[in-house]
């Protein structure tokens, strides 16, 4: 593998992400984090639902009483779009389209900020309603759960724009395309786990 | 190791089959993404209209289901040839999910 | 290996070691630090039973018991069985796939640091205000109430450690997917290999949610959240779910290499193929996947109701049939062979009778009813010891005598070696096989003492009698290391005379590079198939000889893990007030993430080893791709 080789979108692999024996090994493995990262998230969900609107007596805040729909709606739209994005962003990548790449990546990264800005605002209203991570069980199950997950999202931000500003005045290569892949698998998983919380923390728990 | 990467220069003709085959394919994840919309609108809109408890939550869960299968089988393309092993993995992964879910909406507090 | 290194004395070997990624190198240090904190979970046992070699003894205060029970099993569990075999799994692993290296070699290094530096600080809670006292499963009732810092060493410790095994895992998982050598179909992967396989699949998906469990008890204790505090509507059981559905997998993690281990010593000292390899494969799979649906055994006498009980208890029993098959075909394979009864040879069939009666006591805890008796007894105690030592242990010191010289290029005193196998095996005998009965007469376990007229004194004498047998066993196994090591007798190839696998077709201890040319595997014990067809080089090549591709060594994996380290002292006092906690806390994650970013800039493309370097190599002049 030679780094300062230069590749035209002719002499561009078919799957730029597997074409080096590197590529193969961290797309394997990644995945395979993927499927623990699939425990992870489900040990979290196991223990939000058995300790759901569970609290001290007297306590104040349900999730039927607390979470409001419109915002995690918006949410939602947010996030998915940017999955959308991230996938225009690998379909430039296999293109060997290094600028439109970087653009839609940067779009990701945009949607992404304004995702955890939406989670931001979304916690700090709790807090300010008296809501805290301490009040209860079911609080301290409900911002670890979705914390997690935004976590994750800040993670992957991080990742996107690393990768991004390093890159940007080489261009594409079979040492940097698994990299770009990756990222964007990570993106694709954290948003299957935000489908889930969606349905199962705000749709579930509005309707009690 | 030092074999691993065979340079190929496609013809014109195939540079150009390829260009659509990808466009092609783009078309479908477009689809793809229309369909989660329209599968989320549904959940919210259910939840929102206040139906039966007993009803929404399956349908929400089935959407969400749905909505999981074309994220991993599209936009992250496990539908692909030698992906078993990995498909391997993350369905168990999936099934240690599942029983630790079935096993804290059980007998958590019995 | 390096020419270097050596060159330039101690220091830079030591640097060496610490910065290396190669597999053989870091299944060294594993190796080592597996081995230390063996000795110290020895000790801590050996604390155990001088204490309850009489009645009423105050050898141990009652608070100190509690900690040194607790620290001996989670040593032993978490710090020395695991990391063992993890090493074992390294060195040998690697090289019977016919690969150059582990598919992430800067992972491997990563993962290695940061079991060490969890190790390390857990161990650190004896000078810091008192070690865990809450038993290793770390019930949180129990652990909740504690009030030195001892639990919170434990939770973060094994936070750290526990993401460096499940890197591992990870890191096995890919490397025998995909770089196993042309030929290398699954079907012909040595048995060892196979176990390391099911084993790395277990840790993927079994450590997730005993990290879960494990942050749970970090925010619990340290910062104020509620899951296990039943007044605040919190569930104290979340923890012991958590923690057995990690825990019954790992109970696996452990065996199935060690079951590898004496699948390749029982074809190698009987001089036959392995009876019924696809059988035992197949067991290998099935008991993978059963270990995940059978965790609640362990909670019987919880109250989970009898609907969840039955099913737990068929799931449990169903287990001991892909066990069994396990055992018969390991029969079979000595059966009729032409035996030779080396120490690894004398291990393995120890350990046919010992962990028998580890797996029958098992079934018998299986039945529910009978547990309710049994739980919480002696029986337990003798149970769990006749499968991790009459099991894993053995095995740990089965492969010690059987791969150190693949390791290292000596081989340890057969003679040593057999006083060794029966001082430990008599002592672990008459240590645990009497356990069974001072349960069966009520003894509870993780009690400090008893009293003079509960009639246990003359059982408790004989079984800290057998503990001494035990640590003489050890101990002659460290003189044993030492003295050999100081003979320095160099071995060749394969000095067993009868390898079957890969390994054994390679000096010992192999060039860093493994293999100059990769080989071409031609079928099921490939070495054997090429020494039976009368070639001498025992492989046949699937490339010609050219450059190789290596990693460079790499100090970031040490920072990273440093990093947590310093991390987890500002969470772990961060209840008791102080200002710099949080800060420490800080500085000590943007030292993990920094030095993480650092590795993601900072482009890392290896070296090449030339082909007339390993040509002189071949010939005998050692070289270093270093330079």
């Amino acid at each position: 593998m030679d780094i300062n080789k230069k590749y035209t979108p002719q002499s561009w692999p078919d799957h730029p992400e597997t074409a080096t024996m590197e590529g193969k090994n961290k797309f394997v493995g990644f995945w395979l984090l993927l499927a623990a990262e699939s425990v992870t998230f489900a040990s979290l969900f196991a223990t939000y639902l058995a300790l759901k609107d569970k609290g001290p007596s007297g306590m104040e805040f349900t999730a039927a009483g607390l979470f409001e729909l419109p915002l995690v709606f918006a949410m939602t739209m947010i996030l998915l779009t940017s999955s959308l994005t991230s996938v225009y962003a690998m379909y430039h990548m296999k293109n060997h389209n290094f600028k439109s790449m970087q653009a839609w990546l940067a779009v990701t990264v945009l949607l992404g900020a304004a995702f955890l800005g939406l989670e931001i605002y979304e916690f700090n209203h709790y807090v300010h309603l008296g809501f805290g991570f301490t009040n209860s069980a079911f609080s301290s199950a409900f911002y670890t759960l979705v914390g997690t997950h935004g976590a994750h999202v800040v993670f992957g931000l991080g990742w996107f724009i690393a990768l991004m500003v390093r890159n940007a005045k080489r261009g594409l290569n079979t040492y940097n395309a698994p990299k770009f892949f990756l990222v964007s698998l990570y993106w694709h998983f954290i948003d299957v786990v935000w489908v889930f919380i969606f349905t199962v923390v705000y749709l579930m728990g509005v309707i009690g | 190791m030092a074999h691993d990467v065979h340079d190929y220069v496609r013809t014109k003709e195939e540079q150009e089959y390829i260009r659509r085959k990808r466009a092609q394919e783009m078309r479908h994840m477009l689809t793809s993404f229309a369909m989660m919309i329209f599968l989320t609108l549904i959940a919210f809109t259910a939840v929102a209209a206040g139906f039966s408890t007993y009803l929404i939550v399956p349908i929400i869960l089935l959407l969400a289901g749905v909505q999981v299968v074309l994220q991993l089988y599209h936009f992250m393309h496990l539908s692909e040839k030698g992906t078993g092993t990995i498909a391997f993995f993350m369905f168990s992964g999936m099934f240690v999910a599942f029983i630790v879910i079935l096993t804290f909406v059980t007998i958590i507090w019995w | 290996m390096s020419s270097i290194a050596k060159k330039s004395g101690f220091g830079a070997t030591v640097w060496d070691y610490i910065t290396s990624v190669d597999h053989k190198k870091i299944a060294i240090l594993y190796l080592i630090s597996g081995g230390l904190f063996f000795l110290i979970g020895g000790i801590e046992a050996m604390m155990i039973r001088i204490q309850l070699m009489k009645a009423g003894n105050d050898f141990l205060s009652a608070g100190t018991y509690n900690e040194v029970m607790t620290m001996h099993g989670t040593t032993m569990i978490f710090l020395a069985a695991m990391p063992l075999l993890l090493g074992f799994m390294n060195a040998i692993m690697p090289l019977q796939i016919g690969a150059r290296d582990v598919a992430f070699p800067f992972l491997n290094s990563l993962g290695f640091w940061l079991f060490f530096f969890g190790g390390i600080f857990l161990n650190l809670s004896w000078f810091l205000g008192g070690a865990p006292d809450a038993g290793w499963t770390n019930y949180a009732s129990l652990a909740l109430a504690s009030e030195s810092h001892g639990i919170d060493f434990y939770a973060l410790g094994l936070t750290i450690s526990g993401f460096g095994t499940l890197i591992s895992g990870i890191n096995f998982l890919v490397t025998i997917i995909n770089m196993r050598a042309p030929g290398m179909t699954y079907m012909r992967m040595p048995l060892f290999t196979w176990t390391t396989f099911v084993a790395s699949a277990l840790i993927l998906l079994a450590f997730p949610p005993l990290t879960i469990a494990i942050f749970f008890m970090v925010f619990d204790r340290m910062f104020g959240s509620h899951f296990f505090d039943v007044a605040a509507g919190g569930n104290t059981i979340i923890w012991e779910h958590l923690f057995w559905i990690f825990g019954h997998p790992e109970v696996y993690i452990l065996i199935l290499p060690a079951f590898g281990i004496f699948s390749e010593i029982f074809a190698i000292f009987s001089r036959k193929r392995l009876f019924g390899y696809t059988a035992l494969v197949f067991a290998t799979i099935l008991i993978g996947f059963y270990g995940f649906m059978v965790w609640a055994h362990h909670m019987f006498t919880v109250g989970l109701g009898p609907t969840a009980n039955a099913i737990f208890a068929l799931a449990t029993m169903i287990i001991a049939v892909p066990t069994g098959v396990k055992i018969f075909n390991w029969l079979l394979t000595v059966w009729g062979g032409n035996v030779s009864f080396a120490t690894p040879m004398l291990y393995a069939v120890g350990f046919i009778p010992s962990f028998v009666a580890g797996g029958v006591t098992g079934v018998m805890q299986a039945i529910a009813p009978l547990d309710y008796q049994l739980h919480d007894s002696y029986f337990i105690v003798a149970h769990f010891h006749y499968v991790i030592v009459g099991g894993v242990v053995l095995a740990i010191f089965a492969a010690t005598h059987l791969y150190w010289p693949k390791m290292f290029g000596t081989m340890l005193s057969e003679k040593l070696g057999k006083i060794t196998f029966w001082l430990f095996f008599i002592g672990f005998h008459l240590t645990f096989f009497i356990q069974h009965f001072l349960g069966l007469m009520g003894m509870p376990r993780r009690v400090y003492t008893f009293g003079a007229n509960q009639g246990w004194d003359l059982f408790n004498a004989i079984s800290s009698v057998g503990a001494i047998f035990m640590a003489l066993g050890v101990i002659i196994m460290l003189v044993n290391i030492v003295l050999t090591t100081i003979k320095n007798e160099r071995v060749g190839n394969d000095p067993w005379g009868d390898g079957r696998t890969l390994e054994w077709a390679i000096p010992s201890p192999p060039p860093f590079y493994n293999f100059a040319q990769t080989p071409l595997v031609r079928g099921l014990d490939t070495y054997w198939i090429e020494k039976m067809e009368g070639n001498k080089e025992g492989m046949i090549y699937a490339e010609p000889l050219g450059d190789i591709h290596m990693p460079n060594n790499s100090f970031i994996p040490v920072v990273m893990s440093f990093g947590l380290f310093v991390a987890s002292f500002g969470a772990l006092y961060h209840p008791d007030g102080y200002s710099w906690t949080i800060p420490v806390l800080v500085i000590g994650l943007l030292i993990t993430f920094g030095s993480m970013l650092l590795r993601s800039l900072k482009d890392d493309l290896g070296f090449h080893i030339h082909k007339e370097d390993l040509i002189k190599d071949r010939e005998g002049v050692k070289t270093d791709g270093h330079k």
